[in-house]
C-alpha cells in the first residue's frame, strides 16, 4: 500500500467541502420557523383588514366627528365617538408612565446593583416574577379595594385616605391600579437591560475613581437605556389595552355624559371611560343595534392605531439610544 | 482621606532607604506597597497564599507566571478591584505609603483614583475617542468645563503619552468601538493616565499590541516612571526583562486534598537576578522557557 500524506488526506477532505444544501433537517427547520412567522403575519393581516372593513363605515365618513364623539345609545348619532375612551386611556398611560415607570426603573437599578444578593432579594424577585404573571382582574380586584371602596379590610387597617385621594371610580383610580400592574414587568425587563451591561464597562468607570453613583449614570443607564424602554413602553401598550381591571373599578359603559377635552383634570375625579371599555360595550350592544358593530371596529383601528404609534416611537427611541450607544 | 493619603505621600524617606542607596547605584524610591501575608479567596477557594512583597516608587515592577496563578488577583487588591467582586476576600496586610488600604473608613474610590489601572481586556467606553479619555477628568473634577481649553490639553497630552495620538487625533468625535483592539487598548492606557494618578497597574497592556505599539508604550512607561510608580503583569518575558526594575515570579501550587491551584509567590527581586542568577529552580526553568 502507498505512504499517504498528511496532503493526501487534506485533498481527499478538500473533495467534501462541495455539499451546499445537504443539510436537509436544517432546512425543513428554516422552512418551519419561517412558516410559523407567515402564518402569524397573515392572521394579524386578516384581522386588521376585518377591522377595517368592518369600521369603514364610521372612520370614512365622519372620522373627526367619531374622534371627537360621545357614549350613545343609538349608532346612528352625529354625537356617537370615542373621545370619552380616548381621555381615559390618555389619562391611565400618563399615570403608568408618571408612577410605574420610574418605580420600577429604580426597583430593577437597586435589585441590580445595591441589593445583597441572600435570601431577601431572592425572594423578593421571585415574588416580582410571579407577579407579572397574576391575572390583570385580580390586580383590578386589589384596584377596587385599595382606591374605590371604602368599608374593605384595607379601609379598615388605615388605608381609606386613598379613596379619597382617588375620588372613587376615577380614571386616577384605573391610572394607579394599572401603574401597579404593569409595575412588575417594568422592574424585570429593566433588571434584564441592566444585567447585560458589560461588566467590563463598570470597571473601567471604578478604574478612573467613579463612584457607584456616578458609574450607574454615565455607564449602567445609557447602556441600559434601549432594553429599558423597549420594556416600559411595551408594558404601556398593555395597561391600554387592559378592559378587566377597569371593569371592575367601575368604568361606565353607557350614560356618561361629560365629555372633557384632554387637558381637563377636573374630570380626573369624575367616573370615566377608556378605549377598551367602549369596545366591550359596543360589541355587546350589536344585538340590539347593528350600528354598534361598525363602532366597535371602528373604535379597534383606533386604539390599533394608538398601540402601533407607542410601539413605533419605543422603535424610534431605541434606535436612537443604541446609534449613542454605538 | 485626602489630607491622610497626601501626608503619607510626602513623609520622609525611611533610614533603610538611604544606607541602600549609599551602598549601590541603583537609587531607591520609597516603598508605595508594603504586602505582608496575603491571601485572596474567591468564596471558599484561595486563589493566592502568603504574598510578601515590596513594591517601590519611581520603579516598575513586572508580574510575571503561568495563566491562573494570580498575577491578575494580586494586582486588582493593590487599588481594591477585588471589592467589585461579591464573592473575593483579601486578607493579610496591605499598605500603601504606609496606610491601610482594607482599613475601615478608606473609600475604594480614592484609591483608585490615585491608583490607576489599565485592565488586561480592552474595555473602552462606547462613547467617542474623546469622552473615553475625558471620563476619568470629568468625573472626579479635574477640570471645570465639560469641554476645550484644558480638557483638551489633557486628552491630547494623555493620548499622546499613550502613543495613540496620530491615529487618533482626526477622529476624536467617532466612537472608541470603531478602533482595533490595539489602538483600544492604548485608549484605555490613555483613560487611566488622564487622571494623572500616582500609581499605574497594567495588566498585560500589551498582549493585543504590535511590536511598534508595544515598543511606544514601554517607552512611555520608562518616561512616566520617575512620576508614576507602575506594577505590570506581562507573560511577555522579554518585555519584563527589559522594563522591569523588579520582577516578581508567581506559581501555582496543586493543594493535594482538594485538586485546587493556589498562587504563590516564588520569587521576588531585582529583574537583573531574577533573569541571569534567579534563587529558586522553578523561577530559573520559568524565565528560560523549560517550564510555563
Ligand atoms: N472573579 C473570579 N471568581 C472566581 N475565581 C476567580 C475569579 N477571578 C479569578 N479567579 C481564579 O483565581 C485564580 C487566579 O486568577 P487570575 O486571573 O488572578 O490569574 P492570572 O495569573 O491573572 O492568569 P492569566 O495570566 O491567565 O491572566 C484562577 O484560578 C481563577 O480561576
Ligand atoms: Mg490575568
Amino acid at each position: 500500500m502507498a505512504i499517504v500524506t498528511v496532503g493526501d488526506v487534506a485533498r481527499k477532505n478538500a473533495q467534501t467541502l462541495q455539499g451546499a444544501g445537504r443539510d436537509v433537517g436544517g432546512t425543513i427547520f428554516r422552512i418551519a420557523v419561517a412558516g410559523t412567522l407567515y402564518v402569524s403575519l397573515l392572521i394579524i393581516g386578516v384581522l386588521i383588514f376585518d377591522v377595517l372593513f368592518d369600521g369603514w363605515d364610521q372612520l370614512s365618513t365622519r372620522l373627526g366627528g367619531f374622534l371627537s364623539g360621545t357614549l350613545r345609545s343609538r349608532s346612528i348619532d352625529d354625537k356617537l365617538g370615542v373621545h370619552q375612551g380616548l381621555y381615559g386611556s390618555f389619562w391611565i398611560a400618563a399615570f403608568v408612565a408618571i408612577i410605574a415607570f420610574p418605580t420600577g426603573i429604580a426597583a430593577a437599578i437597586y435589585l441590580e446593583e445595591y441589593a445583597n444578593q441572600n435570601r431577601t432579594t431572592r425572594f423578593i424577585e421571585l415574588a416580582i416574577r410571579n407577579l407579572s404573571g397574576v391575572p390583570s382582574v385580580v390586580y383590578g380586584l386589589l384596584g377596587l379595594f385599595l382606591f374605590v371602596e371604602k368599608n374593605t379590610i384595607l379601609g379598615f387597617i388605615g388605608l381609606g385616605w386613598l379613596v379619597d385621594l382617588t375620588g372613587g371610580p376615577t380614571p386616577i383610580s384605573a391610572g394607579l391600579t394599572l401603574a401597579i400592574l404593569v409595575l412588575p414587568i417594568v422592574i424585570i425587563t429593566s433588571q434584564e437591560a441592566i444585567r447585560a451591561v458589560p461588566s467590563g464597562l463598570k470597571e473601567g468607570a471604578y478604574g478612573v475613581g467613579a463612584t457607584k453613583s456616578e458609574m450607574i449614570r454615565t455607564q449602567v443607564l445609557p447602556y441600559a437605556a434601549p432594553g429599558i424602554l423597549t420594556g416600559t413602553l411595551l408594558s404601556m401598550s398593555r395597561a391600554i389595552g387592559e378592559a378587566a381591571p377597569l371593569i371592575l373599578i367601575g368604568a361606565i359603559s353607557g350614560g356618561l355624559t361629560a365629555n372633557p377635552s384632554f387637558v381637563d383634570v377636573t374630570a380626573l375625579q369624575d367616573r370615566f371611560t377608556a378605549l377598551p371599555i367602549l369596545i366591550v360595550t359596543w360589541v355587546s350592544q350589536r344585538g340590539r343595534d347593528e350600528g354598534f358593530a361598525t363602532a366597535a371596529a371602528a373604535a379597534i383601528v383606533v386604539l390599533l392605531v394608538v398601540v402601533l404609534l407607542l410601539n413605533m416611537t419605543a422603535i424610534l427611541l431605541r434606535n436612537r439610544f443604541e446609534k449613542k450607544r454605538g | 482621606m485626602e489630607n491622610v493619603v497626601s501626608e503619607q505621600q510626602s513623609k520622609s524617606p525611611d533610614t533603610g532607604t538611604d544606607t541602600r542607596r549609599a551602598e549601590g547605584p541603583k537609587v531607591e524610591g520609597d516603598v508605595v506597597f508594603a504586602l505582608s501575608n496575603v491571601n485572596v479567596f474567591y468564596g471558599a477557594f484561595r486563589a493566592v497564599r502568603d504574598v510578601n512583597l515590596q513594591i517601590h516608587e519611581q520603579e516598575i515592577t513586572a508580574f510575571i507566571g503561568p495563566s491562573g496563578c494570580g498575577k491578575t488577583t494580586v494586582l486588582r487588591c493593590l487599588n481594591r478591584m477585588n471589592d467589585l467582586i461579591a464573592i473575593a476576600r483579601v486578607e493579610g496586610d496591605l499598605r500603601y505609603h504606609g496606610m491601610d488600604l482594607y482599613a475601615n473608613g478608606v473609600d475604594a474610590v480614592e484609591v483608585r483614583r490615585r491608583i490607576g489601572m489599565v485592565f488586561q481586556k480592552p474595555n473602552p467606553f462606547p462613547k467617542s475617542i474623546y469622552d473615553n479619555v475625558a471620563y476619568g477628568p470629568r468625573i472626579t473634577g479635574m477640570v471645570k468645563k465639560k469641554k476645550g481649553g484644558d480638557l483638551d490639553d489633557i486628552v491630547e497630552n494623555a493620548l499622546r503619552k499613550a502613543a495613540i495620538w496620530d491615529e487618533a487625533k482626526d477622529r476624536l468625535d467617532s466612537s472608541a468601538l470603531g478602533m482595533s483592539g490595539g489602538q483600544q487598548q492604548r485608549l484605555c492606557i490613555a483613560r487611566a493616565i488622564a487622571t494623572n494618578p500616582d500609581v499605574l497597574l497594567m495588566d498585560e497592556p500589551c498582549s493585543a499590541l504590535d511590536p511598534i505599539a508595544t515598543a511606544h508604550i514601554e517607552d512611555l512607561m520608562q518616561q512616566i516612571k520617575s512620576e508614576y510608580s507602575i506594577v505590570i503583569v506581562t507573560h511577555n518575558m522579554q518585555q519584563a526583562a527589559r522594563v522591569s526594575d523588579r520582577t516578581a515570579f508567581f506559581s501555582v501550587e496543586v493543594n493535594p486534598d482538594s485538586d485546587t491551584r493556589t498562587g504563590v509567590l516564588v520569587e521576588y527581586d531585582h529583574t537583573d537576578r531574577i533573569f541571569s542568577n534567579p534563587a529558586d529552580p522553578r523561577t530559573e526553568s520559568y524565565v528560560t522557557g523549560r517550564f510555563g
